[in-house]
């Protein structure tokens, strides 16, 4: 009798337990947004899914990118996947959703008609594979500004560049005011990316799209791409004294006007905004360096490994959805200093600088980036070579050209 | 009938074979078998996941052009030759001096074994904040006058190595000088007394008597040492992270950014693979000698 009413009373607690309010279901999103702006731009997407009746449990994972891609591919590869994480869209996850261990969203897609609300439609193809669609893309990040000091450029007495040529021109002014003129990190990734920003601003899309899209090696070796390394060595003989390693380190040095500039994506308009820099006034940017207005449609997207806990899988739907709302898109990219993936928000209260970028969007003047068109492999080796080329002053041209060629011969 | 047999072989000390049976499993399953599968995969073009799609040697010609694989190797000879040297001859000294019957022995013991007690982490942290010119080393001579100063090994592509060398000295000759220490402690008294009878100065005894006599303690100490330059890695990653460019870049370190950060797992394989091999050719000689030759004798 007394086994009976124990096993009674258990079953109680437990139907209790399931009987509970069934929506709010802790899921676990990983993502690497840990500097200042990145984390308040997070914290919007954390309140809004909050707001649902869930619970946003933050894996925030320190370090960047490069850091953080290892830790969550081994987390799903070995059994252990979050509710939710990051990627930049495009081929970083690509081989996680062919062995199957990606849900497929289409069904979520269709309902909510993604494919007439998302804009650019390039974002929400590089979340599609064999037809079927297994992201959110959640902004779109471009690489392509050059972040001026006004302060630095008033001190070392020259005009605010308009372009990549007059600026490199007024190098030696600010370099004479004790001032870095251009401020690279020591993290490979950065060194890598700002020469693709110069492929594309002093080459031409024509040249970047030749070299990284069709990877022609002959091109990639000849005189076109000669004259974006001639930049590059420009671009190396003016960052030789940074002395930092974090790109938002970096990005602070020219938000104290200790450097004059820095070629990084637009991630880096939220640390201006945290400090309080109003753009225009405190710092100007140039979106493709001024040569070339056009940006590149990368940027950050949320995956969702494959769940058996039927519960989790219900909160992912939701995740899927709130992501794309439009006041989340709203609040998240304001704050993230990046532009929405909606076409039809709202964004009065967007910055000089987001406006350059939307009027670039609305006018249609985009081009796929790296992470969509190379794998993770060519990227690497890539950083390798420029992280080189840029800390070893005396490496020719000739020979970085020519291993260049040869990672473009061999990439994939 | 069966009292006469003889037990099987097998069966003797049966207790302790059944006590080993789990670790000899995780040696052969772990070790040997996670081992062979390695460089099995090494010879296929796997990407973010293994697969069992062979290249032949694709992987091995690649890592042999790669300019950053050859960098890590000439920075891990640099490495190991200078570790190997120094925290040897620097352990022994420390060693000798402290062999002396000082006083205070026991508190300059700890001391020097101190730094051991810290991660490589902790340890590359420490050091690239000493090393680092705005803050450390250079900053305090230069604040004290001397102005023209200029000390920053961690920012010089050419000797970043070395200064990498100094941090791992730093914390790893405590050691060997305690294993060292308990070595000389191992010498007979009475080897002294008769040395000095003789009339022999003390660093002959030492160099022609007490070294050899310590062969055991070197070759140990050699082991540790050995298998601590060819696993280096996380020295690396807290004072440079493989900079200024790729100037301090390791093999250990390949092997990590290739099958983690470049979803390549068949590069990295094929580099491992090339660390075990150069274990292989130091350890077979060696063990060829030490266990071959007690046979003979």
């Amino acid at each position: 009798m007394r086994y009976k009413f124990l096993t009674a009373a258990l079953a109680v607690t437990a139907a209790l337990n399931f009987a509970g309010p069934a929506s709010a279901t802790d899921l676990e999103v990983t993502h690497w947004w840990t500097s200042g702006g990145e984390a308040a731009a997070v914290a919007e997407l954390a309140k809004a899914f909050d707001a649902t009746g869930n619970h946003w449990v933050d894996g925030a994972i320190a370090g960047s990118g490069g850091t953080a891609r290892p830790i969550m591919i081994s987390r799903i590869t070995g059994g252990d996947p979050m509710g939710a994480t990051q990627f930049n869209h495009g081929r970083q996850a690509e081989e996680l959703v062919q062995a199957g261990l990606m849900r497929d969203l289409t069904d979520i897609a269709t309902k909510d008609k993604w494919t007439e609300v998302v804009r650019p439609k390039s974002l929400l193809d590089s979340c599609t594979i064999d037809g079927k669609i297994y992201c959110v893309p959640v902004n779109i990040h471009s690489w392509q500004w050059l972040w001026l000091s006004n302060e630095a450029f008033q001190k070392a007495g020259v005009p605010l560049p308009k372009d990549w040529n007059e600026y490199v021109a007024a190098a030696p002014a600010l370099e004479k005011a004790g001032i870095i003129p251009l401020a690279v990190g020591g993290q490979p990734w950065q060194a890598s990316g700002a020469f693709d920003v110069l492929m594309a601003a002093v080459g031409g899309t024509d040249t970047f799209l030749k070299v990284y899209k069709d990877k022609d090696a002959k091109f990639a070796g000849g005189p076109e791409v000669a004259k974006v390394f001639k930049a590059a060595d420009d671009a190396r003989k003016m960052a030789k004294n940074t002395n930092v390693q974090d790109w938002n380190q970096a990005t602070n040095l020219v938000i104290t006007g200790k450097a004059g500039g820095q070629i990084m994506g637009d991630w880096a308009q939220g640390e201006f905004q945290v400090a309080g820099k109003t753009a225009g006034k405190d710092y100007t940017c140039l979106p493709g360096l001024g040569l070339n207005e056009v940006i590149a449609t990368g940027g950050d997207a949320f995956y969702f490994p494959l769940l058996k806990d039927e519960a989790k899988s219900k909160a992912q739907g939701v995740l899927a959805e709130t992501l794309l709302d439009p006041k989340t898109q709203v609040a998240f990219n304001l704050k993230k200093g990046s532009l929405p993936v909606r076409g039809d928000v709202d964004l009065n209260a967007a910055n000089d600088c987001m406006k350059k970028g939307l009027a670039i969007l609305a006018k249609g003047a985009v081009m796929p980036w790296t992470d969509q068109l190379l794998s993770q492999d060519t990227q690497k080796q890539k950083e390798d070579l420029f992280s080189e080329f840029f800390a070893k002053p005396d490496m020719s041209l000739e020979e970085a050209q020519k291993r260049f060629a040869d990672i473009i011969a061999s990439a994939d | 009938m069966s009292s006469s047999q003889r037990p099987s072989k097998l069966f003797r000390n049966l207790n302790a074979k059944v006590a080993s049976i789990p670790m000899i499993l995780t040696a052969l399953v772990v070790f040997v078998g996670g081992t062979a599968w390695t460089v099995l995969y090494s010879f296929t073009n796997s990407k973010l996941l293994p697969r069992l799609h062979f290249v032949g040697l694709d992987q091995y010609h690649r890592l042999w052009s790669t300019s950053r694989w050859l960098v890590s190797i000439e920075n891990l000879l640099i490495y190991g030759a200078i570790s190997l040297v120094f925290s040897l001859v620097i352990g022994f000294l420390l060693a000798a001096l402290l062999d002396q019957k000082i006083r205070f022995e026991d508190t300059f013991r700890t001391i020097f074994l101190y730094p051991f007690a810290l991660s490589f982490i902790v340890t590359g942290l420490v050091w690239q904040w000493l090393l680092n010119p705005d803050f450390g080393i250079q900053r305090v001579v230069r604040d004290l006058g001397w102005t023209s100063f200029s000390f920053d090994p961690l920012y010089n592509s050419s000797i970043v190595i070395y200064g990498i060398s100094i941090a791992a000295l730093w914390q790893g000759t405590g050691l060997i000088m305690c294993l060292m220490l308990a070595g000389l402690r191992g010498i007979d008294e009475d080897i002294w007394k008769a040395a000095r009878v003789d009339g022999i100065p003390m660093w002959k005894t030492y160099l022609f008597i007490v070294i050899p006599m310590m062969r055991p303690v070197f070759i140990t100490t050699l082991v540790i040492i050995a298998a601590g330059i060819v696993k280096v890695y996380d020295l690396v990653v807290a004072q440079t992270s493989g900079g200024p460019g790729i100037a301090s870049e390791v093999p250990a370190k390949y092997v990590y950014d290739y099958m983690f950060f470049a979803q390549n797992l068949g590069q990295g394989f094929a580099a491992s693979t090339m660390m075990l091999l150069s274990v292989v050719i130091v350890i077979v000689p060696w063990a060829y000698l030490e266990f071959g030759g007690r046979k003979r004798g």
